[in-house]
């Protein structure tokens, strides 16, 4: 029943979904779900400028995100603006800057929805290698990284005064998003990466107890979200991309049903014992 | 009391003329203090009085941007900062939070959880805890780790008077068996933990410092404070040679007015005796507006919760005004 082309869809978007689980839970924790979506928007200015100095696609929407959140990161040192203000800043206008360069570059025609969206049928396997390969790296990194950065998103100075480096875990962080957001683009394009990221987290921490457990609860949810997503685009013949968000979004829906609350009685329980 | 200090031994941490700037504004100068092994300091002073950014630069969250800051090498740090919000997307137990910086034993956990009295709460989320459960939490938190230094930003906000002197009993236990040197800061201007060793004032720099009276000592304020109280609670008498002024100048005892207040510009006690320490037994009470005023926007002896207490006389009579 499976077409080569679904089989290698189902596979990239599986190894995706495991990568950004761990990474969507730090985006939902630090609040940075819009600096998500700068990083994603800027990615276009990267695909314009593959395209003027014909290099790889993926290095070049690498290049754009991480000199956006390195940008972002000494704005901030400035303190003049706040970051929201800032993120919309940045994300806008590398948005528009990438539309603008593409606009001038009149012997290329892109096809814009693509990468808005993506195309996650069209992946090879090369894709794939790619997208296994660098969820890997990511993983590692990620695990390597976790208690300087769960304690900096706990509270940036007791890292710091305790020995952590909070900064350099958020450059590292910065980076790694960049490198998943540079992965993800051609398979679930540059306004879907961040619903991928975030619907996930957010509906694993209803069921999670712990920052460790969440991780990997978003992972697994992203997991069936995709292979939910994939199944349904296949039998109602709806878009691919679209099809794996509203499979998240149901995911997420289930999840605010008030069944087994058996977790949270459990904690209500234990804080009640408390207060005597 | 229990000695830990010894001469030979260098301080935890020290601050010489450590100074903050941001935003071209110095938020705090001219701090000078150090804190030994099994020595307790007390910070106060009024909001904004740079309490937390001496704080922040003793440990190295912030660099000092004059002076200097030496802190023994591998110094082990303990900090519960003053704010703290977990969101409420970050599954966290008590249990957890333990080893947020660093691997423990389960045992040093239950140890920790033990001395604090939570131990109970081991498996609660902090999102769910009462103000001064999590206040416990988070030192036990700080405890944990068996630190050489333990800096407790204003660890009895949002805890009731009981609470607040079990806290300073726990505090107290906790130099008592570990030896480790605490920096404590203080909301509250003249009500300080009794074992208290250095009381230091700040205002943007160094206001005064001294030691402490026990509370205990004055049968007064025992029958204000209760018993139980009265051993953990002290009384700290300022001794200002300036006033703040309400647009940020200073005025000095000898009438003069200056922009800034610093040491050694010439109109500070410390600038003739070469030692801002005032001696508990030195008797040099003479406060009938504790030797300075305040603008409204100060709250330093005027709205404090002990209004009154430290109009004492230097006949040694009380005059409490509560």
């Amino acid at each position: 029943m499976f077409d080569d082309f679904f089989t290698r869809a189902l596979i990239a978007g599986i190894g995706l979904a495991i990568t950004v689980g761990p990474l969507g839970c730090f985006v939902i924790w630090r609040r940075m779900a819009y600096f998500g979506d700068t990083m994603a928007h800027s990615a276009l200015l990267g695909v314009a400028l593959s395209l003027l100095f014909e290099l790889n696609l993926m290095l070049s929407v690498f290049i754009v995100a991480a000199a956006v959140s390195l940008l972002l990161l000494l704005l901030q040192r400035r303190g003049a603006l706040s970051t929201d203000a800032l993120l919309g800043i940045l994300s806008h206008s590398a948005l528009s800057i990438g539309l603008v360069m593409v606009a001038f570059m009149t012997w290329v025609r892109i096809d814009l929805v693509g990468f808005l969206f993506g195309d996650i049928l069209a992946v090879s396997e090369a894709d794939i290698d790619l997208v296994w390969g660098g969820g890997i790296l990511v993983l590692f990194a990620i695990v390597y990284l976790w208690r300087p950065l769960l304690a900096s998103t706990v509270n940036p100075e007791l890292a710091e005064a305790e020995g952590l480096q909070p900064e350099r875990a958020k450059l590292y962080f910065m980076l790694l998003m960049a490198l998943v957001i540079a992965i993800a683009m051609k398979i679930v394009g540059i306004l879907l990466i961040t619903s991928l990221l975030i619907i996930p987290a957010a509906t694993a921490r209803r069921f999670a107890t712990s920052p460790e457990i969440m991780a990997v609860l978003a992972s697994l949810i992203g997991a069936l979200a995709v292979t939910g997503g994939l199944f349904g685009s296949l039998h109602w013949d709806t878009p691919s991309g679209p099809s794996i968000v509203v499979a998240a979004l149901g995911l997420f829906v289930l999840s605010l049903l008030p069944f087994g609350r058996r977790s949270r009685v459990a904690v209500e329980q234990s804080s009640q014992g408390g207060h005597r | 009391m229990l000695k830990f200090r010894s001469s030979d031994q260098p301080p935890l941490v020290s601050l010489v003329n450590a100074g903050v700037r941001r935003n071209g504004r110095w938020l705090v100068r001219g701090v000078e203090f150090s804190v030994s092994r099994g020595e307790i300091v007390t910070l106060i002073g009024p909001n904004g009085s740079g309490k937390s950014t001496t704080a922040k630069a003793a440990i190295g969250v912030l660099k000092p941007d004059e002076g200097s800051v030496a802190r023994t090498a591998g110094l082990k740090v303990g900090y519960v900062p003053q704010k703290l919000s977990i969101d409420w997307t970050l599954p966290l137990t008590v249990e957890r939070l333990m080893t947020l910086t660093g691997p423990l034993k389960g045992r040093e956990i239950e140890e920790a959880l033990a001395a604090t009295g939570i131990s109970h709460l081991a498996r609660a989320e902090v999102q769910h805890l009462s103000g001064g459960e999590f206040q416990r939490a988070l030192l036990a938190r700080a405890l944990a780790r068996r630190p050489d230094l333990l800096v407790l930003d204003e660890p009895v906000q949002g805890v009731d008077f009981s609470g607040e002197i079990a806290l300073y009993d726990l505090i107290k236990s906790i130099r008592n068996s570990t030896g480790c040197g605490i920096l404590l800061i203080s909301h509250d201007l003249h009500v300080v933990m009794a074992e208290t060793d250095t009381v230091i004032c700040l205002n943007g720099h160094v206001c005064c410092r001294g030691t402490p009276q026990m509370v205990s000592q004055s049968p007064e304020y025992v029958k204000l404070f209760g018993s139980r109280a009265a051993q953990s609670l002290a009384i700290y008498s300022h001794h200002h040679d300036h006033t703040h002024l309400p647009d940020g100048r200073v005025q000095h005892e000898d009438g003069s007015v200056t922009e800034h207040c610093h040491p050694g510009d010439g109109h500070h006690h410390s600038d003739r005796h070469h030692s801002g320490q005032h001696h508990g037994a030195h008797d040099h009470v003479d406060d009938e507006d504790h030797g300075h005023s305040h603008g409204a926007d100060c709250d330093c002896g005027h709205h404090a919760r002990l209004q009154g207490f430290d109009a004492k006389s230097s006949d040694g009579k009380e005059k409490s005004r509560v």
